[in-house]
């Protein structure tokens, strides 16, 4: 922590190129950080899946399988050479775009994970797009009442749902408004792999709505959090002291002070959501990446599941170091304390 | 040395009665109480449950997917079991699945967080980037890894959610260890010659203990979701078992005909983790408070 170094006045000029200097080389070292961390990610799953010990191909075929596809599927995945190369062989095919051939579809990785990434992404971005201005409304409004009884309803309400996994939240919607209690909205979303998603807009509300409340608490509580300091400070008390409308205080001068940390926890939490679908695609039915994960996993077609796992991994990873660049960039307090 | 004895002491004194002041501060507060009769209920419900269980779980009382009757209350499963014996049985194995995974998430955690805290050199490095890469996945597609690997084995369901519950635990006992380190009484432990095994377990260990207890149910309450969420996918406790998760599975397709099949078990797992994680909030309630410097 070097920040009580160079708070002398007169060092203005000099500081901010320092700081300059300081976030460049934090992104870049943290992006660095981001790609070691996905190349030991590839090992892992390279290693979890195709290491097996014994005959891989037979571990991944079963007892049925014939000696011929035994030998196609060995010859696919390279099972001959030393495991060096068959991770450099496999690494440098996948880094090439080719994702090897689907076992149980027979057909290549990427032609039948091309649309439903694209199903998965419009699902994840609706539901950002709908949690993030809700959680910062919510949030603002807890804080603005603060330990009375709106701030304790909310608390309590948010800290449940953020309990419920995910399948759970899905489960109750849709026995509540698909199949028991009002059957307004269809329980399955039954998307052809042909059609666009925003085509259907009905069979999206209740994966989208699962995804909002998994996400929603966590935004809420952090801009809470962030608009109870900034109500506290000194410029809100000025604003107030000017005799300034309290509506006006808090929604021009307040919200936007306080908003800054929520896009942190947004990039967080689309990177949870890389993972949330897996279940909640299940439980709708939703032709996205996460049922094909899960469909893969009940066939064993491991270049899938490699695809897959690898694809959400690299995801996970991208969105966590925009996160913490966020949380640099928008926060002067950490900005100033970089080297 | 016997200033070092006595600072020894300090440590030992040091810890004891903050789990008091905890458990007392959490008491105080509705939530944590709400949250322990939850708990107690599903905990109970899945304990002596079978007690009560008109039926074995796997005996067939009727048709598939039959309406509530005299000889099953809740109707019957796709297969014409029992929903109400079958959900009296099936709380069991997510219970203790559950608490293994975190037990041994626990485990793992603490005693990489302490080894990194305590060792001061390029092992904290190493082991917080090993946890890194275990985070960079989902846990739940981690846990899909394995299975698609080994095939749907309990042990492996419970070892792989407890080793992505690992990190995390190790982050925070990591966190928290890091000012005990610094603090005298490890220094006089350490100058009296005792095992680093003993400092880790009997100096430091004792005084990150409530920060590993708010963290501790907040990865039980996760653990419960992401193993009923393997058992509902389909990777968990495999037919003819009887297990919350699977028989919502099983029942789903019959939810238009009608609900309980799927309503109970989805309402037990719900009131488990609510029950769970209002006692880690009442717990981390608690502790923000002591921090505080709040006296008694």
């Amino acid at each position: 922590m070097t920040s009580a170094g160079p708070s002398t006045a007169g060092l203005g000029t000099r500081r901010r190129g320092l700081l300059l200097h300081g976030i460049t080389g934090f992104v870049l070292r943290r992006s660095l950080l981001g790609l070691l961390t996905l190349f030991l990610v590839s090992i892992v799953v390279f290693a979890a899946t195709q290491a097996l010990p014994g005959d891989a191909a037979r571990a991944i075929l079963g007892r049925t399988a014939t000696p011929d596809s035994l030998a196609a599927l060995r010859k696919q995945l390279h099972l001959g050479e030393p495991m060096l190369q068959q991770y450099v062989h496999w690494l440098g095919r996948f880094l090439r775009g080719d994702l090897g051939n689907s076992l149980a579809a027979n057909e290549p990785v990427t032609t039948l994970l091309g649309t439903r990434i694209e199903n998965s992404a419009v699902l994840v971005f609706l539901s950002a797009l709908i949690s993030t201005p809700l959680a910062i409304v919510l949030g603002a409004v807890s804080a603005r009442r603060r330990d009375r009884p709106f701030d304790h309803a909310a608390s309590i309400t948010m800290l449940t749902l953020a309990a419920l996994p995910e399948f759970v939240v899905g489960l109750g919607l849709v026995v509540l408004f698909g199949t028991t209690v009002f059957k307004i909205l269809p329980a399955v979303s039954l998307i052809a792999p042909n059609e666009a998603p925003w085509t259907h807009p009905k069979d999206l509300i209740l994966p989208t709505l699962t995804l909002v409340i998994a996400v929603c608490p966590y935004t809420a509580r952090i801009m809470r959090a962030s608009m109870v300091e900034v109500l506290e400070s000194d410029y809100v008390e000025m604003a107030r002291l000017k005799g300034l409308a309290e509506q006006r205080v808090v929604w021009r001068h307040a919200v936007p002070n306080a908003i800054a940390p929520t896009i942190q926890v947004t990039a967080l939490n689309l990177a949870y959501l890389a993972g949330g679908i897996v279940v909640v695609e299940y439980v709708f039915g939703y032709a996205g990446v996460g049922s094909a994960l899960v469909d893969a996993v009940h066939n064993r077609d491991v270049p899938v599941v490699q695809a897959l796992a690898l694809m959400i991994a690299a995801i996970y990873i991208v969105l966590n170091v925009v996160a913490d660049v966020a949380a640099i960039l928008v926060s002067p307090r950490l900005r100033t304390s970089l080297k | 040395m016997s200033g070092a004895e006595t600072a020894v002491h300090a440590g030992a004194a040091f810890q004891r009665r903050p789990l008091v002041l905890l458990f007392r501060r959490a008491w105080r507060q509705g939530r944590t109480r709400i949250g322990v009769f939850l708990v107690l209920l599903l905990v109970g419900t899945a304990l002596i449950g079978p007690l009560f269980a008109p039926h074995s779980p796997s005996e067939f009382v009727g048709l598939p997917n039959g309406g509530p009757s005299s000889a099953a209350k809740l109707g019957t499963d796709n297969l014409g079991r029992d929903i109400l014996s079958r959900f009296l049985w099936g709380g069991r194995s997510i219970l203790g699945l559950s608490v293994a995974a975190t037990a041994i998430g626990l485990v793992f955690g603490v005693t990489i967080g302490l080894v990194a805290a305590y060792s001061r050199s390029i092992l904290d490095d190493v082991l917080m980037r090993a946890m890194d890469v275990i985070l960079a996945f989902p846990s739940i597609v981690l846990a899909l890894v394995a299975v698609a690997t080994v095939g749907p084995k309990l042990w492996l369901i419970v070892l792989t959610v407890g080793i992505t519950t690992a990190p995390r635990v190790a982050r925070v006992t990591r966190g928290a260890s890091l000012d005990v380190v610094e603090r005298d009484f490890v220094r006089a432990a350490e100058a009296i010659g005792e095992s680093h095994g003993r400092i880790l377990l009997g100096e430091l260990l004792p005084n990150v203990t409530s920060p590993l207890l708010v963290e501790a149910s907040l990865r039980l309450t996760y653990s419960i979701g992401l193993i009923a969420g393997l058992s509902f996918l389909g990777f968990g406790l495999q037919p003819p078992a009887a297990d919350w998760g699977l028989m919502i599975n099983e029942n789903r397709l019959a939810l238009t005909v009608h609900p309980w099949g799927v309503v109970m078990p989805v309402v037990a797992i719900a009131l488990l983790t609510i029950g769970t994680s209002l006692i880690g909030d009442g717990l981390s309630r608690a502790a923000a408070g002591i921090e505080r410097g709040g006296a008694e």
